[in-house]
């Protein structure tokens, strides 16, 4: 017994530290992306900013599915092990490449290079998550595979900290210019490392026993894909899967991890580094509970705790969300006049001769929290007529009062990605046989995590453009909160409705 | 119960064209107020992956139509 579970534990630990750096791999690219975008994708080029649209959006949404489609049906015809062996390869070969390819200015076929790899980051990670979930569910005792397959969840999450992570260091470790001529890559070169080290590791696994009892018997499906989707009895299943469990999971997910960053980035105007230490702060915090839920499940049922994350979500979104925005807004706040700080620099541009001038007030209020608004103003040259729209940024710093109040506020939010998250992988290769589960598992997982979750930050950021009208030119704050409020609210009726308790045995 | 589900289904089967349709009336209005590659790229990619979705939505109404998903 002890044997087996340490054997099990092996097994967890491979996998999850596979996923973890195929994770990390990708989410570097988008931690990054600024800098990538003026690196690769430069300004004022039509074709490249058309490029790195496709890159942002296409890898992400459009390429995960077909990459669960294509490792799915390899993983169900050859084996898991083989399969996910070969996503992380793709995943850690792209990843370092991107780190090697030269700047634009020097090579023009940068921008095509970089969306072909990104393409590759996004079909590899499309491909590994079922792999790895399958893997370990077939190993696990089914009375527990909500617990043992929890461990693969908390990568997604791992991931992301471990990117922002590597790039702090960096960016502490190096100067300011370093980091921006050559510093961000290695984030990217270090991947070969992490990836080198976990295919070792994961080479010295043995194939799931299921798929190995299934290969002996000769019972490998002939056509996974004609099996998952060409038949009524399993098709019905996917889609009950996709609509009543991982839409919304999806949006659920991306609302606590990614939309509450942009929110406080964008919509607050919070200071940068401040936000991103409170949401590692409450990462971390949080993360144990994918696996205290995954555990849960395996006693309660794995609908009744995803449903339940769901319902106490879409319900607490609003006032949680307000809740943040009213700590940023500064006009609840008093300022102490005698503090303001203002400062004006001018320069002119020696190619264009046009002249800008920057004007930087500083505004201290008496919570602690101080916002630096800085204006800037360009003149055509030798005149006194602006050339451009004034350009206006905002950067609230939250006196340290706020601290433990936003990081409270992030980690409820990310414990309602915990309850949604934690039992999916289990309740997933529950709804389909052996044969054809990693295929079945995989597409929706990705459409409802990469499609109706990945968008939630691009349509919450739209809804909320779309709201501001020439009577409310700043706009309702919360109403990007509509969409995942309405995709969850969806996918909790026909989960309630639809989804069986009754756990089928494949 | 399973009555309310099958009547759910026709709700279901009508919500994937009617999402559809308005996911391409408001692109065309956004579209057309500001055709610039930033405004109708965006619109392009969601109305091509949620087409496919919307299908999805709509087979899945059938079925819960038909009963498929009775207890």
């Amino acid at each position: 017994m002890k044997k087996s579970n340490q054997n099990l534990y092996s097994v967890i630990g491979a996998s999850s530290l596979g996923t973890l750096i195929e994770w990390y791999d990708f989410y570097i690219f988008g931690s990054l992306a600024t800098i990538i975008s003026e690196k690769f994708f430069p300004s004022g080029n039509p074709t490249a900013a058309f490029l790195s649209t496709l890159a942002t959006f296409a890898a992400g949404f459009i390429v995960r599915p077909f990459g669960a489609l294509v490792f799915g049906r390899l993983g169900d015809l050859v084996g898991r092990k083989y399969t996910f062996l070969v996503t992380l390869v793709i995943m850690g070969g792209s990843t370092f490449c991107i780190g090697l390819i030269p700047g634009y200015a020097t090579f023009k076929a940068a921008p095509v290079v970089i969306l072909l790899l990104r393409l590759l980051q996004g079909l590899a990670l499309g491909g590994e998550y079922g792999g790895a979930a399958t893997y370990v569910a077939e190993h696990a005792p089914e009375n527990r595979r909500g617990y043992f397959t929890s461990w693969i969840q908390t990568t997604a999450t791992l991931g992301l900290f471990v990117s922002l992570l590597v790039i702090l260091g960096c960016q502490t470790l190096l100067s300011k210019d370093d980091f921006y001529n050559w510093g961000w890559r290695i984030p990217f070169l270090l991947s070969i490392a992490l990836v080198g080290v976990s295919i070792i590791i994961r080479l010295k696994m043995q194939e799931s026993p299921l798929f190995e009892k299934l290969k002996a018997e000769g019972k490998v499906s002939a056509n996974p894909l004609k099996e998952s989707f060409g038949h009524k009895a399993n098709l019905k299943m996917v889609l009950l899967a996709l609509f009543g469990a991982t839409m919304g999971q999806g949006v659920v997910w991306y609302t606590g991890q990614f939309y509450a960053q942009t929110f406080l980035l964008k919509t607050c105007n919070l200071d940068a580094t401040q936000v991103n230490t409170w949401m590692g702060i409450a990462l971390l915090l949080a993360t144990p509970f994918f696996v205290v839920f995954g555990a849960l499940s395996d006693k309660i049922g794995r609908k009744t705790i995803m449903l339940a994350g769901m319902l106490i979500a879409l319900i607490c979104y609003r006032p949680i969300f307000a809740s943040l925005y009213s700590y940023a807004d500064a006009s609840h706040k008093t300022e102490i006049a005698g503090k303001r700080l203002s400062q004006t620099t001018a320069h002119i541009d020696a190619s264009t001769g046009d002249s800008a001038v920057i004007v930087s007030t500083m505004h201290t209020y008496t919570d602690g929290s101080v916002l630096t608004e800085t204006q800037k103003k360009t003149f055509a040259a030798g005149t006194s007529r602006d050339k451009a729209i004034p350009q206006v940024k905002k950067s609230m710093l939250l006196g340290h009062m706020y601290g433990s109040r936003v990081v409270g506020f992030i980690f409820v939010l990310v414990l309602f990605v915990t309850m949604v998250y934690g039992p999916i992988a289990a309740f997933l290769v529950e709804l389909f046989p052996t044969h054809i589960r990693y295929t079945s598992m995989s597409l929706p997982y990705h459409i409802g995590n990469g499609v109706f979750g990945g968008l939630v930050p691009f349509i919450g950021t739209l809804m909320y453009e779309y709201s501001k009208t020439p009577a409310n030119p700043s706009g309702d704050v919360l109403a990007g909160l509509w969409y995942p409020i309405g995709i969850a609210a969806a996918c909790f009726i026909i989960g309630a409705l639809y989804v069986s308790t009754k756990h089928q045995k494949h | 119960m399973n009555l309310v589900k099958r009547i759910l289904g026709i709700f279901w089967l009508l919500a994937g064209p009617l999402a559809i349709f308005l996911l391409i009336w408001e692109a065309w209005r956004k579209i057309a107020a500001n055709p610039v590659q930033d405004v109708y790229l965006p619109w392009i990619i969601i109305i091509t992956i949620f087409t496919p979705i919307a299908v999805g939505l709509m087979i899945f109404g059938y079925y819960a139509l038909k009963g498929e998903y009775d207890s």
